[in-house]
């Protein structure tokens, strides 16, 4: 059940981490600036020792009060620097690396909002959610920690050693011996971190896959009693994102472990080493409080580099997550072949109003060898004129109707309104020119007014509201607390299905759309609204060419022909009486009667 | 979320909640772990002890091993040799230790956090449901609690550490030399009032930033559970436009917090390096007058920058327990919302049931039903659904139909009154029991992601497969789902999308027949479905279903046809009550919508 996207781990953490430079290029010149100023900074820190051992082995050696006064102001001077050092690096990257998250997540939300319905339909939103959410912090956090120090800290190592090397060069020597052995755990331990946080990432998804649906379904939870069998899911996936997070820690565990161990046994040996050498007067003792003063300063730089390498990681699998959903092709302008012959400009009168011509569609995620689902559909519904699409439950009827506005591209043959093709106009104009009510009536968090409005082109008014709403027959929106300035919630949930489904038919006709697509519009309207409207759609759909997939007769006569899809073909066209004579299934579809003659 | 009306809690991210009522949930959440907070923190503590030993092993190899090594006596050497190996491995076995234990007691915490709020947010009634948005609580079970996750996971280790550390080096200073402790423990004065100062501001920043991601997640979900109408309306750009308002303001917040931190750490690093300077300054004057041993100096010195290095540990603490604090502070907010339809304190059970008849008798005594806001639904009425009695119910929407329907399914809680299932009061049922009597099929049929089965199964999880299909072929379903790439192992994908809305209410009804209970409330639930569905489905309530109460909110007649009784509802109160056929005859509004309805049926 979990959906978990995890692709073989092809290409190193640097390769994927690499993909986030065009995100981070605008803000290079500070980041890179961050980078120096705490470079500096910590060397600074680094100084602090070596006045350190001037001060011991000069002033205070020679008890000389003007000299300490020296290295004491020196040291302030220094600790300023450091501070304020620290200070700007963090100033610098504040608002640029979260206009850098900021700037992925607009991104993400543009790109999925143009990715095909088809997309949609395989992810869980949740998915897309942590991708949008903790894999962007991660991402960030990354940027302004990581990043900089592992630079940061490989150069004050670096320095660091260059110094006790100068100092002393043995010395020098035995602290670096376990730099390879930690580099080694490190370079091991990282590939296996990389597998398990990819997993913990992925089970984050899921849970909140999980807990999405038993909101958004939370009255099928209620109306079965199914607390506690959704309880008992959510607690398997938290569990084992539980137990992935503890395969982190373990390993995390080990790297420092190796990292905390290995240069503590080297600075002792120094140590050891130093006093021999400060006993046999071949070193002072403010050059050995100075070695070991910087040793230890270079003590959080190396210990740092654990989970420093940790994080990087969690960020590369982080970039591949979103780079997952950012790869996907958006909806192509011009899907298949492209525009075909330029459509003459006066349409010829068998060519006018809506056309589909031998389409063929199956799902672009279905098997190949499985039989399409619309098989062969030739319809041709005239200017102006109403066809009610008509067929089993099951049988493609909204699957047919989101051809139209190109929700889904057909598989091959083609659409036309109006002798062009579909494909051969910009999506915009497509849907600016086709107007849709669904199925199911979302409506968006905002006002009424603007949830039908949403329909219309840009600058209609109070006017355009009004007649949509008696058209649809909602004049109740005028009713509610706050007239049509009312906030519906998410989806509108506070509003009836009947009404939500209102509203949804009048955002369709608000912008007196030339083509009307209409998916069982009606269904949860009761008689006499039903009726009501149908009243008052009629008049709209006089001069408007739609398509309305309809379930009962009541809705199937507010058109003026009928079109029985069955097996993937329209197998008949005429109107509602004459089918209703002639062809079985309609008549079985519309009566419900077994047998019908 | 733009604010409407100023008063309604709701309208804001944040919920009311008693005061202290963060505390309390992060002391009830650790309380449990205390022992293992205890040994995670000792070990923590050994840890420390045997990192902060190194400089005084420097002093004495410095002051004693030296002038020992140069009388040729080696064992003050090997003394420090061993002390030093010695002080590498227990830090660094106890470090790893360390992080085992503290991902343990965090990643338990976090377990049963996350368990809370979702139980909770399962366990609130449809009303909050309806007000708080979905992707709010989703922004509470994803974002909130990463944010304590890494408080949990990278916090409280930095506290521990800071706190121990703080706490040694000043011991070990002030035994070195009480003076120049002294004047190190007094550099905490100023350093308590720079986290006093920045726990201000920085709280504030990050209730703002909480609140600011909240909306992205209710916009974004929105968007991507919308995506049909989005595209067809062409929102995309609109949508941009907004999401980059919502985006921008958690931006600056972002960054604020980010700025916050940067002015934090210029203050501490600035109090830590001035008071390094004095000290060395004071040291080694007294040095020179031969007050202090040099290898005491060194000692002091190596130790001070030590005191002072991990305050740029402590503003990352101060940094994640802000954010989770803001967080916390949210959760709850959430956790304290009482349900509105609580579970039975004392819970009973339903009686056997009578003569083997599975349905039950309903009673609506004295019930009234108001919402919060003061809008009267239902004006006070009484009613009774004799046990087996196929009930429809119709009249024009907000008549107020389906607020009777979430009554008996105690979606919701009577204002006034009680809704009694053979005599015993709803809120007395617990939920198993409670749905064991009454479920309902509504019109939205919502399918979760998993197999066609599963779906059909959460009407009675333990039901074999047979009985899935039975249910299924009885409903007329059987059919569609035959034809499903996988059958009734077919993933229905992201909340069913290849699945049309009629057949998701057969899914939804061949669950319900599962489910097999006492009372079955359909509110329009064959709204979707074409006519021989409808059929299907009115023969399954005439076969399978006999002898059950039933109550079928409707606008559609011909489930009128099946009923031994109609209530037609106006204005929140029952107009008419009869069987069909009289009402038919008779000329009231039934059979008003009656006439309508045959006309519509040609």
């Amino acid at each position: 059940m979990p959906t978990t996207h995890a692709t073989t781990q092809n290409g190193s953490a640097v390769r994927g981490l690499l993909r986030l430079w065009p995100y981070v290029r605008p803000v290079r010149a500070r980041l890179l600036t961050a980078a120096l100023v705490a470079i500096v900074a910590s060397c600074t820190g680094l100084v602090i020792p070596l006045v350190l051992k001037w001060l011991v082995d000069g002033p205070v050696a020679d008890r000389d009060p003007a000299g300490v006064w020296l290295g004491a102001l020196y040291l302030l001077l220094l600790g300023i620097a450091e501070a304020v050092l620290f200070g700007v690096r963090r100033w610098l990257v504040a608002r640029p690396l979260s206009h850098v998250e900021a700037g992925m997540r607009a991104d993400l939300y543009r790109h999925l909002q143009r990715l095909p319905v088809a997309f949609h339909d395989r992810w869980a939103s949740g998915q897309l959610l942590s991708r949008g959410t903790t894999d962007l912090m991660l991402l960030r956090m990354f940027l302004a920690f990581p990043l900089t120090f592992l630079l940061v800290n490989g150069v004050t190592i670096l320095v660091g050693v260059v110094i006790m090397l100068a100092q002393d060069w043995l010395l020098g020597l035995v602290v670096l011996v376990p730099a390879v052995p930690v580099l080694w755990t490190c370079v091991v331990f990282e590939g296996r971190y990389a597998r398990v946080a990819r997993r913990a990432q992925d089970q984050v998804g899921d849970l909140t896959t999980l807990v999405e649906e038993s909101v958004l379904g939370i009255r099928v939870v209620k109306g079965f009693g199914r607390h506690r069998s959704q309880a008992r899911a959510f607690d398997a996936r938290s569990a084992d994102l539980r137990g992935t997070e503890l395969h982190k820690a373990r390993l995390l565990a080990t790297i420092w472990g190796v990292v905390v161990t290995l240069p503590e046994v080297s600075i002792g040996a120094a140590l050891v080493l130093g006093v021999i050498q400060v006993a046999d007067g071949d070193l002072s003792a403010g050059t050995l409080v100075a070695f070991l003063s910087t040793a230890l300063a270079l003590r959080w730089p190396v210990e740092s580099i654990g989970f420093l390498l940790a994080m990087s990681q969690e960020a590369a699998t982080a970039t591949e997550r979103y780079f997952e959903a950012m790869d996907e092709a958006p909806e192509q302008e011009s899907a298949g072949s492209g525009p075909r012959d330029p459509a003459p400009e006066p349409a010829a009168a068998d060519e006018a109003g809506l056309r589909f011509e031998n389409v063929r569609f199956r799902y672009p995620d279905a098997d190949p060898g499985s039989p399409p689902l619309l098989h062969h559909i030739d319809l041709h519904v005239r200017p102006g004129e109403s066809m009610a699409l008509v067929g089993a439950t099951g049988s493609g009827k909204t699957t047919l109707t989101a051809l139209v506005p190109r929700l889904h591209e057909v598989t091959s043959g083609r659409i036309t309104l109006n002798g062009v093709d579909i494909t051969a106009m910009p999506r915009e104009e497509l849907r600016e020119k086709v107007a849709v009510a669904f199925e199911e009536p979302t409506l968006f968090s905002a006002t009424v007014g603007e949830n039908v409005l949403m329909g219309a082109p840009e600058g209609a008014g109070r006017d355009d509201l009004d007649s949509a709403l008696e058209v649809a027959r909602a004049e109740f929106a005028h009713a509610l607390p706050e007239g049509t300035d009312t906030r519906v919630g998410e989806q509108g949930l506070s509003l009836s299905g009947g009404q939500r489904q209102r509203l949804a038919l009048a955002r369709a006709v608000v912008g007196r759309p030339r083509f009307l697509v209409l998916d069982d519009p009606l269904s949860a309207l009761d008689v006499h609204t039903e009726a009501a409207v149908e009243a008052a759609l009629r008049r709209v759909l006089a001069d408007t060419t739609a398509l309305i997939v309809a379930h009962r007769p009541s809705t199937v006569l507010l058109a003026d022909r009928v079109a029985l899809l069955s097996g993937g073909r329209i197998a008949a066209v005429g109107t509602h009486q004459e089918l209703l004579r002639c062809n079985a299934e309609y008549a079985h579809l519309m009566s419900g009667e077994e047998d019908p003659r | 979320m733009t604010a409407t009306s100023p008063g309604d809690p709701f309208e804001q991210d944040l919920l009311p909640s008693p005061p202290g009522a963060t505390a309390a949930l992060l002391r009830s959440l650790l309380a449990p772990m205390r022992a293992r907070v205890a040994l995670t923190t000792t070990v923590l503590l050994l840890q420390q002890a045997a990192v902060q030993v190194g400089p005084l092993l420097v002093a004495y190899a410095i002051d004693r091993a030296v002038p020992a090594f140069r009388d040729h006596r080696y064992g003050p050497l090997i003394a420090v040799g061993a002390g030093c190996l010695l002080c590498a491995l227990l830090s660094g076995g106890l470090q790893m230790a360390f992080v085992r234990q503290t991902a343990r007691v965090s990643q338990d915490v976090l377990l049963d956090l996350r368990g809370r709020i979702f139980r909770h947010a399962q366990a609130l009634s449809i009303d909050f449901h309806e007000r708080y948005t979905s992707g709010r609580l989703i922004s509470r079970s994803t974002t909130d609690v990463e944010s304590l996750r890494e408080l949990m996971e990278d916090g409280l280790q930095e506290l521990v550490t800071v706190v121990l550390s703080f706490v040694y080096i000043s011991a070990m200073l002030l035994w070195l030399d009480l003076g120049l402790g002294a004047v190190a423990v007094g550099s905490f004065v100023p350093l308590y009032f720079l986290i006093r100062l920045y726990q201000r501001r920085a709280g504030r920043v990050f209730r703002a930033r909480s609140t600011a991601i909240a909306a992205v997640i209710v916009k974004f979900v929105e968007t991507m559970n919308g995506i049909r109408p989005v595209r067809a309306f062409r929102r995309e750009a609109a949508n941009d436009a907004a999401f980059a308002a919502l985006n921008r303001a958690h931006e600056r917040t972002n960054g604020d917090s980010l700025l916050e931190m940067a002015r934090y750490v210029v203050g501490s690093r600035l109090v830590a390096n001035t008071a390094v300077a004095g000290i060395v300054l004071w040291g080694a004057y007294r040095v020179a007058d031969g007050s202090l041993e040099l290898g005491v100096l060194a000692a002091a010195v190596l130790y001070l920058r030590r005191l002072y290095d991990p305050i740029d540990r402590l503003g990352m603490f101060l940094n994640s327990y802000q954010s989770a604090a803001a967080s916390l502070e949210k959760i709850a907010g959430l956790l304290a919302r009482t349900p509105s339809v609580p579970e039975p304190v004392t819970p009973r059970e339903l009686p056997p049931p009578r003569d083997g008849f599975p349905g039950r008798e309903v009673t609506f005594d004295g019930v009234r039903f108001a919402y919060g806001t003061g809008g009267e639904v239902l004006p006070r009425f009484d009613l009774t659904l004799p046990a087996g009695q196929t009930v429809a119910v119709v009249g024009s929407t907000g008549a107020g139909k389906s607020t009777l329907a979430k009554l008996l399914a105690r979606f919701y809680d009577p204002t006034e009154g009680r809704v009694l299932l053979d005599g015993v009061d709803l809120r007395d049922l617990p939920t198993a029991e409670l749905r064991r009597g009454v479920v309902m099929v509504t019109q939205e049929a919502f399918l979760f992601s998993g197999t066609v089965a599963d779906n059909i199964a959460i009407g009675r999880p333990d039901a074999s497969r047979a009985e899935i299909e039975r249910a299924a072929k009885v409903i007329g379903a059987h059919e569609f789902i035959s034809t499903l790439p996988d059958g009734y192992d077919t993933d229905v994908r992201k909340r069913g999308g290849r699945i049309s809305a009629g057949q998701r209410q057969l899914v939804a009804f061949a669950r319900a027949l599962l489910a097999d209970p006492a009372v079955l409330i359909l509110d329009e639930a064959t709204s979707s479905l074409d006519i021989p569905g409808e059929r299907a489905v009115q023969r399954a309530m005439s076969t399978v279903l006999r002898g059950r109460t039933a109550v079928v909110v409707a606008h559609r007649l011909s489930t009128v046809e099946i009923a031994d009784r109609v209530l037609v509802m106006a204005d929140g109160r029952v107009v008419e009550d009869g069987r069909p056929a009289e009402l038919v005859a008779g000329a009231g509004r039934f059979a008003d919508l009656h006439k309508a309805w045959r006309d519509s049926l040609v």
